[in-house]
C-alpha cells in the first residue's frame, strides 16, 4: 500500500503541482476569467487586479490564454504520448519474446530513426506536412515511440532470460501468458516512470515546434506558441514571454520528481508488495 | 562465551602481532522509501595473532568474518565503521593514527588477498605495475628490486614464465593463476599479515587444490602471519593453525584447528563440522528406466561448439543420479538438452520407455508435467511478483485444472510437505530466506506430480547448513514420493550423500559412470582420480597427503 | 628491429583496427539509410513542392512546367540519385524560395554555427566534467544532493526559458550583452565573441545538467569497482587512486557522454539560434521549413545527421580504444 506520509517532499510537490495543471487543464473554461480570443485591453498591459498576468502582443488577457494553454499543451502531449507508448511497448515486447527476424527489423528501423535528431527529423517531416494538431500529435507519437520500444525491449529481454520465465516455458504456458503474466508485472515500473519522462520530453518537443512556428497554429493558444508570441516584448523589458516559458519549466519539473521518485522506489525487481 | 586456545604452540619468533579487543562495527543502511538506520556487523570480537601464525576465520553468510578481516587494516566497506574497541597491531592502536596512519600501514604491514582476483586487478595496467606498487609508494623497495622480488614470488607460487607473466594485462592470464598473483602482490611487500578473504571460493575444485598448496608453501616459507577467510572448514583446515566460529557478527568458538574440528565444544561448531553426514542407502538399478539418455550430442552456435558429446545416462524410478563436472563440462547442458531448451543434434532421450520430442514445442502437457526443474538460483526463479499461493498454485491449476479451495488445500498440503505451513501463502519470494525460497521451488516442481526432477545446482548459493537441510528434505520427499532426481552438481561432498548412481563429466564427455559405489571405488580414470582428490577433507594434513600423492603418480606416469 | 616492432604494434592491434573500421563503415552506410529517410520524408508524403512554390492559385500549366523544370516527373529513385550525387559532390541544389545555391549561403552559416558550437562545448565541458567529479567526491553529502536537484531541475527548463531569461535579465536589464546576436563578415573577434555569449551560454546549460549527471554516474560506476578497493587496501594516497586507477578508466565513459552531449548541443543549437536571431544553419532551417523549402530541409537535415552520427561514432571509438581487453588482446 502507497504510505502518504514517506513520499518525499520533493516528489509530494510534484504531485501536487501536475494534479494542479491537470485540474486547470480540465476545467479551463470554467476557471478562466477572459475568453480565449477576446482582446480584452491595450497590448502588453502590466500585471492589474483585472488581467492577473496583465495582456499579450494582441492585447488579450494572458492568464486566459495561459489557462486555455495548458489545455492544448497537456492534451496534445498527453495523446502523442499515449500513442508512443502503446506503439513503442507492444512493439518491443513482441520484438523481445518473438525474436527472430521480426527483432531484427524492428530493432534495426528503430537504429535508424533514432540516428537522427528527433527535433530535426520532426522540422523535415513538418515542412511538408500540413500544421494541423493531428498531423503534430502522429509525427510526435511514432518519432517518440522509438525511445519507448528501445526502452521496452531491452527491460523485456532482460526479464525473459530469467530461470523464471524459462521455468514457465518449461510448464508450457503460452507466449499470453509469459507476456501478460511473467514479464508486463515485472517491467511495470520501469515503464511508468518512463511514461513520465516520455510526457516531459513532449511538452518540451512541442512547445519547441510551437516556438519555432510550427506547431500549434494561432490562433489557438498553447505555451510555446505564447512564448513566440510575445517575445519581441522582451527587448522592451516586457516579461509576457517568459510566463508560458515558467510553466512549460514547472509542469516539466513536477513531473519530472514524480517520475524520479517511481524510479527511485522501484529500481530492482524486488518484491511483490510495492515497497521494495 | 568462548575462551582463546588453551594450549598454545611456542612462537618460533614469538610475540604479539595483532591484537583486537572488544570490536563492534556498525553500518548505516538505507532501505529505499525508510529512514536510515544502523545494524550491528560485529559484536563485542576479540582476538590475538601471533607473529607467523595463521587464525582461520569460518562462518556462514552474515557472520561477519569478511568485516573482521578488514579492520585490521582498519577499513569498512561500504558505509560500515569501527565503532567500538581496538586493533592493535605490531603495539599500536591503528584507530588512533588517523587516515594518514592507516594508509601507510596498508599495502606495508597488512596486505589483502581479495575473493575475485579477476576483479580485483585495475584491467588498464599490466601485472607487475601492479604486484610492485605497494613497495614503490611506501618506499620500501626500488623498482628493480621488487621486481626481482615479484619474478621470485611467482616462481615460488608456482606460476609459469615468471620472468614474463609480469608483463601481460589481467585478462589474458587464467582465474587461477590471477589469484596467484594477487597472493604474489600481497607477499611482495613483505608484510607481517596478509588477510585472505575466500581466496580460492570461486576457483573450480581441481584448481583450488594447487592454489591453496601455493598459498600455504608461501605462507610458510615467508613466515607471514595471516587471516584467512572463508566459509569452508575443510579448506580452513589446511591451512590455519588457530580457528575462530563466527555467527551473526559473534564470537562461537575459538580454538586450535584439531580441536574446532575433532573435538567442537559448541553445538553450532559441532554442526559446521558434521554438515555432510547425511547416511543414504545406495539403491540398487531398476530394470525398466524412467529417463533414458542416448548417445546424445549437442551444440550451440548452430553447431559450431559441441557442448555434450555421445552422452548416455540412464536414471531408475525413485531413484537419484548425480551428474558431476566443473564448470564448462557439460553438465548444465545436459538438463537443457533433456528438458527440449537445447534440442539434441544427435542421440535419443526415452522417457518411461517412450520417445521424448527433442523440441520443447514439440511436447504434451503430460510429458513437461513429468519431468521438473529446479534451480540453482531460487530468487530468480520465482516471479517476484507472485505470491507462494500462486507459484505453487499454478501448476496445479495449469496441469489439474484445480480452482478455488481445492487448490488452496493442495497448496497448504504442499506447504507442509517442505516443512514451511500454509502461514506462508500470502508471502512475496522477497519476504522468505534462502533456504525457504528453495523449498517453494521445491513444492513448485512436486506440485505436478513429476515423476523425474532435475536439480540444477540446487544447494550451491546456500550456506552449508541450510543446504543440507534442503538435501534432507529431498530424499525425505524421494522416500515418500518416488520421484527420480537428476541431480547436477560440481560438489562431490553433495553428490555422496544423496546419489544412487553417478555419472562424472568432463569437457562435455561422461568419463566415468556407473552406481556409485562402483564409480567412488578404485581403479579410477585420471580424471576422476583428480577430482576426488580434489576434494578437501576435513582432517589436519590431507594437503600435504594430496599433492604429494599428486606428484607421485605424475612422476610415475 | 624497428620493422619488427610496427609489425608487431600492427597485428597486436589489428582486432581494434578492424572494430574501428567496422564501426566506420557502419557509420557511412547508417549516414546513406538517413540520406533515404530524409529523401523519402520529404518527397513521397503529401504535399506537392511546385504547388506549394506557387500558391493555390497557380495554373495547371505554370504547375506543369515547374514541375518538369524542378525534375519532379521522374521516378523517385532517380531524383534520389540525383540528389545523393549532388550532394556527394558538394552540390546541394538550389532553393525553391530565393533561387540562391544552397551549398553557398550555407557556407558561412555552417561556420557560424560551429562557432557558437565550438565555444559552448569549451565552457560545458570542463564545467560538467568538474561539477561531476565533485559531486562524487561529495557522495550523498548537501554539495551532490543540490547539484543533482539542479541538474534534474535544468533538464526539465526548455531552452527559450533560459534563453529569454538570459535576455531579460542580462542584455535587457543589466546591459551588458547585446540581446540579438548580430555577426557579419570581417567582424573583430572581440566583437565576435560579444555577440555569441548569450548564446553559447544558453545553450552550456542546455547540455551542462546533462552531462554532469551521466559523468557522476560514469565516475561512480569506475569508483565502486573492486580495483579501486585493492588500491585503498595497497595505502595508495587518493590522488595517485584517481590518477592511476580511476582516470585510465573512466576516461572512455566520460569521452563517450561528451561526445554524445555534444551531439545534444548541436540539436539545442537550432532553437537557440532562433532566440538570439543568429545567422546559423539551426535559423536557416526553420525558415525554410516555414518556407516548405524542400532542397534546403533537406540538405541542412542531412548535415545535422551527419554531424550527430558523426560524434556517436567517435564515442563509440573512443570506448573501443580504451578498452585494454581489445588493446591487448590474449
Amino acid at each position: 500500500m502507497l504510505d502518504l506520509k514517506r513520499i518525499p517532499l520533493g516528489a509530494a510537490i510534484g504531485l501536487i503541482l501536475t494534479a494542479l495543471f491537470l485540474f486547470v487543464a480540465v476545467f479551463a473554461p470554467l476557471i478562466s476569467p477572459y475568453p480565449m480570443e477576446q482582446i480584452v485591453g491595450d497590448v502588453w498591459q502590466p500585471m492589474s487586479a483585472d488581467y492577473l498576468l496583465g495582456t499579450d502582443n494582441l492585447g488579450r488577457d494572458l492568464l486566459s490564454r495561459m489557462i486555455y494553454g495548458a489545455r492544448t499543451t497537456i492534451f496534445i502531449a498527453a495523446v502523442a504520448t499515449a500513442i508512443s507508448f502503446i506503439l513503442g511497448s507492444v512493439l518491443g515486447f513482441t520484438a523481445a519474446v518473438v525474436g527472430g527476424w521480426f527483432d531484427m527489423l524492428m530493432s534495426r528501423f528503430v537504429d535508424l530513426l533514432m540516428a537522427i535528431p528527433t527535433l530535426i527529423f520532426g522540422l523535415v517531416v513538418l515542412s511538408v506536412l500540413p500544421t494541423t494538431v493531428f498531423t503534430l500529435i502522429m509525427v510526435m507519437g511514432i518519432l517518440d515511440s522509438t525511445r519507448v520500444y528501445r526502452l521496452s525491449r531491452a527491460v523485456a529481454v532482460d526479464i525473459n532470460v530469467m530461470d523464471f520465465v524459462e521455468a514457465a516455458k518449461l510448464r508450457g504456458e503460452g507466449t499470453r501468458w509469459i507476456i501478460f503474466r511473467e514479464i508486463l508485472p515485472n517491467a511495470l515500473s520501469p515503464l511508468i516512470s518512463e511514461l513520465g519522462l516520455r510526457f516531459i520530453y513532449a511538452v518540451l518537443f512541442l512547445s519547441a515546434l510551437s516556438f519555432l512556428g510550427l506547431g500549434v497554429q494561432p490562433p489557438q493558444a498553447d505555451w510555446g506558441g505564447m512564448v513566440k508570441e510575445n517575445k519581441d516584448g522582451i527587448v522592451f523589458g516586457i516579461p509576457a514571454a517568459l510566463i508560458p516559458a515558467a510553466a512549460i519549466a514547472a509542469l516539466a519539473i513536477s513531473v519530472n520528481l514524480v517520475a524520479d521518485w517511481i524510479l527511485n522506489r522501484t529500481t530492482d525487481l524486488k518484491g511483490g508488495r510495492g515497497n521494495g | 562465551m568462548a575462551k582463546a586456545p588453551s594450549r598454545r604452540r611456542s612462537t618460533g619468533e614469538g610475540g604479539t602481532l595483532l591484537d583486537i579487543r572488544n570490536l563492534r562495527i556498525e553500518a548505516k543502511i538505507y532501505p529505499p522509501g525508510e529512514t536510515p538506520r544502523k545494524i550491528t556487523i560485529v559484536d563485542d570480537v576479540s582476538l590475538t595473532l601471533q607473529r607467523g601464525k595463521v587464525l582461520g576465520l569460518i562462518g556462514e553468510s552474515g557472520a561477519g568474518k569478511s568485516t573482521i578481516g578488514l579492520s585490521s587494516m582498519g577499513y569498512g566497506r561500504g558505509g560500515v565503521r569501527i565503532t567500538g574497541g581496538e586493533v592493535i597491531l605490531n603495539g599500536r592502536d591503528i584507530m588512533k593514527d588517523g587516515i594518514n596512519g592507516l594508509r601507510k600501514l596498508r599495502g606495508s604491514e597488512v596486505c589483502y588477498v581479495a575473493q575475485s582476483a579477476a576483479a580485483a586487478f585495475n584491467p588498464a595496467h599490466r601485472l607487475m605495475d601492479q604486484v610492485v606498487e605497494a613497495c614503490l609508494e611506501h618506499g620500501t623497495a626500488k623498482r628493480a628490486e621488487a621486481e626481482k622480488r615479484a619474478v621470485a614470488l611467482f616462481k615460488k607460487l608456482g606460476l609459469p614464465d615468471p620472468e614474463n607473466i609480469g608483463k601481460r594485462f589481467p585478462h589474458q592470464v587464467s582465474g587461477g593463476q590471477l589469484q596467484r598473483v594477487m597472493t604474489a602482490m600481497a607477499l611482495c611487500s613483505e608484510p607481517d599479515l596478509i588477510v585472505f578473504d575466500e581466496p580460492t571460493t570461486a576457483l573450480d575444485v581441481t584448481t583450488q587444490i594447487d592454489v591453496l598448496a601455493a598459498i600455504k608453501d608461501a605462507i610458510s616459507d615467508t613466515g607471514v602471519a595471516a587471516l584467512y577467510i572463508t566459509h569452508d572448514l575443510a579448506v580452513v583446515a589446511q591451512v590455519a593453525d588457530e580457528i575462530m566460529v563466527l555467527r551473526h557478527g559473534k564470537l562461537v568458538e575459538w580454538g586450535d584447528t584439531r580441536q574446532i574440528i575433532k573435538e567442537p565444544r559448541q553445538q553450532y561448531t559441532n554442526a559446521l563440522v558434521s554438515v555432510h553426514h547425511i547416511d543414504h542407502r545406495e539403491k540398487k538399478p531398476g530394470i525398466s528406466t524412467v529417463l533414458a539418455v542416448k548417445n546424445v550430442t549437442a551444440a550451440y552456435g548452430g553447431g559450431l561448439i559441441k557442448v555434450l558429446k555421445n552422452v548416455s545416462v540412464d536414471i531408475f524410478p525413485g531413484q537419484t543420479l548425480a551428474v558431476v563436472g566443473e564448470s564448462g563440462s557439460g553438465k548444465s547442458t545436459l538438463a537443457r538438452a533433456i528438458t527440449g531448451l537445447l534440442p539434441p543434434e544427435q542421440g535419443s532421450i526415452e522417457f518411461a520407455g517412450k520417445p521424448l520430442p527433442r523440441r520443447l514445442s514439440e511436447r504434451n502437457k503430460d510429458e513437461l508435467r513429468q519431468l521438473q526443474m529446479i534451480y540453482q538460483m531460487a530468487d530468480v526463479a520465482m516471479n517476484p511478483r507472485q505470491t507462494v499461493g500462486t507459484i505453487i498454485g499454478r501448476p496445479l491449476e495449469f496441469y489439474f485444472g484445480l480452482r478455488g479451495k481445492e487448490r488452496d488445500n493442495r497448496v497448504a498440503e504442499l506447504l507442509d510437505k517442505i516443512e514451511m505451513g500454509k502461514g506462508f501463502i500470502d508471502r512475496y519470494p522477497a519476504e522468505l530466506s534462502g533456504g525457504q525460497k528453495q523449498r517453494v521451488c521445491i513444492a513448485r516442481a512436486l506440485a505436478a506430480k513429476p515423476k523425474l526432477i532435475i536439480c540444477d545446482e540446487v544447494t550451491s548459493a546456500l550456506d552449508p547448513l541450510v543446504a543440507n537441510g534442503i538435501l534432507k528434505l529431498l530424499l525425505e520427499l524421494q522416500a515418500e514420493e518416488a520421484v527420480a532426481y537428476l541431480f547436477i552438481t560440481h560438489d562431490l561432498a553433495t553428490v555422496k550423500s544423496i546419489a544412487d548412481s553417478i555419472a562424472v563429466m568432463y569437457r562435455g564427455e561422461v568419463v566415468r559412470y556407473g552406481p556409485k559405489s562402483q564409480v567412488l571405488t578404485p581403479p579410477f580414470d585420471a580424471y576422476t582420480e583428480l577430482l576426488l582428490s580434489s576434494v578437501p577433507e576435513m582432517e589436519i594434513g590431507w594437503l600435504e597427503k594430496a599433492i604429494k600423492t599428486r606428484r607421485m603418480e605424475s612422476a610415475g606416469n | 628491429m624497428l620493422a619488427r616492432s610496427l609489425i608487431g604494434f600492427a597485428l597486436m592491434s589489428s582486432p581494434i583496427v578492424k572494430l574501428i573500421a567496422q564501426r566506420i563503415a557502419l557509420g557511412i552506410m547508417l549516414l546513406l539509410a538517413v540520406s533515404v529517410l530524409i529523401f523519402v520524408g520529404t518527397q513521397i508524403l503529401p504535399g506537392d513542392v511546385a504547388q506549394s512554390i506557387l500558391g493555390q492559385s497557380a495554373t495547371p500549366q505554370a504547375l506543369a512546367n515547374l514541375r518538369e523544370e524542378l525534375g519532379l516527373n521522374d521516378p523517385a529513385y532517380v531524383r534520389y540519385f540525383r540528389w545523393l550525387g549532388g550532394v556527394l559532390t558538394g552540390d546541394l541544389g538550389t532553393a525553391l524560395s530565393s533561387r540562391q545555391d544552397i551549398a553557398s549561403s550555407l557556407g558561412g552559416r555552417l561556420w557560424n554555427t560551429l562557432f557558437l558550437a565550438f565555444w559552448a562545448a569549451i565552457l560545458s565541458i570542463p564545467l560538467a566534467i568538474t561539477m561531476g567529479l565533485v559531486a562524487v567526491r561529495y557522495r550523498n553529502g548537501v554539495v551532490d544532493k543540490a547539484i543533482s536537484g539542479v541538474a534534474l531541475a535544468s533538464t526539465s527548463l526548455p531552452e527559450f526559458f533560459i534563453g529569454y531569461l538570459l535576455i531579460y535579465f542580462i542584455a535587457v536589464k543589466l546591459q551588458w550583452l547585446p540581446s540579438v546576436s548580430t555577426v557579419y563578415d570581417g567582424m573583430p573577434f572581440i566583437d565576435r565573441m560579444k555577440a555569441i555569449a548569450l548564446p553559447a551560454l544558453a545553450l552550456t546549460f542546455v547540455v551542462f545538467a546533462h552531462m554532469m549527471r551521466m559523468t557522476r554516474a560514469a565516475i561512480l560506476n569506475v569508483m565502486q569497482s573492486a580495483y579501486i578497493e585493492t588500491a585503498e587496501l595497497k595505502g595508495l594516497r587518493p590522488i595517485e587512486i584517481i590518477r592511476r586507477h580511476a582516470f585510465p578508466n573512466a576516461i572512455a565513459p566520460i569521452i563517450n557522454v561528451v561526445m554524445l552531449n555534444l551531439a545534444f548541443l548541436v540539436v539545442g543549437v537550432v532553437v537557440v539560434e532562433v532566440i538570439f536571431v543568429y545567422p546559423g544553419m539551426g535559423q536557416y532551417l526553420v525558415d525554410h521549413v516555414s518556407k516548405r523549402d524542400v532542397p534546403v530541409v533537406q540538405a541542412v537535415g542531412l548535415i545535422f545527421a551527419a554531424v550527430y552520427i558523426g560524434l556517436n561514432i567517435i564515442a563509440d571509438i573512443a570506448g573501443i580504444i580504451a578498452n585494454p581487453r581489445l588493446r591487448h588482446p590474449k
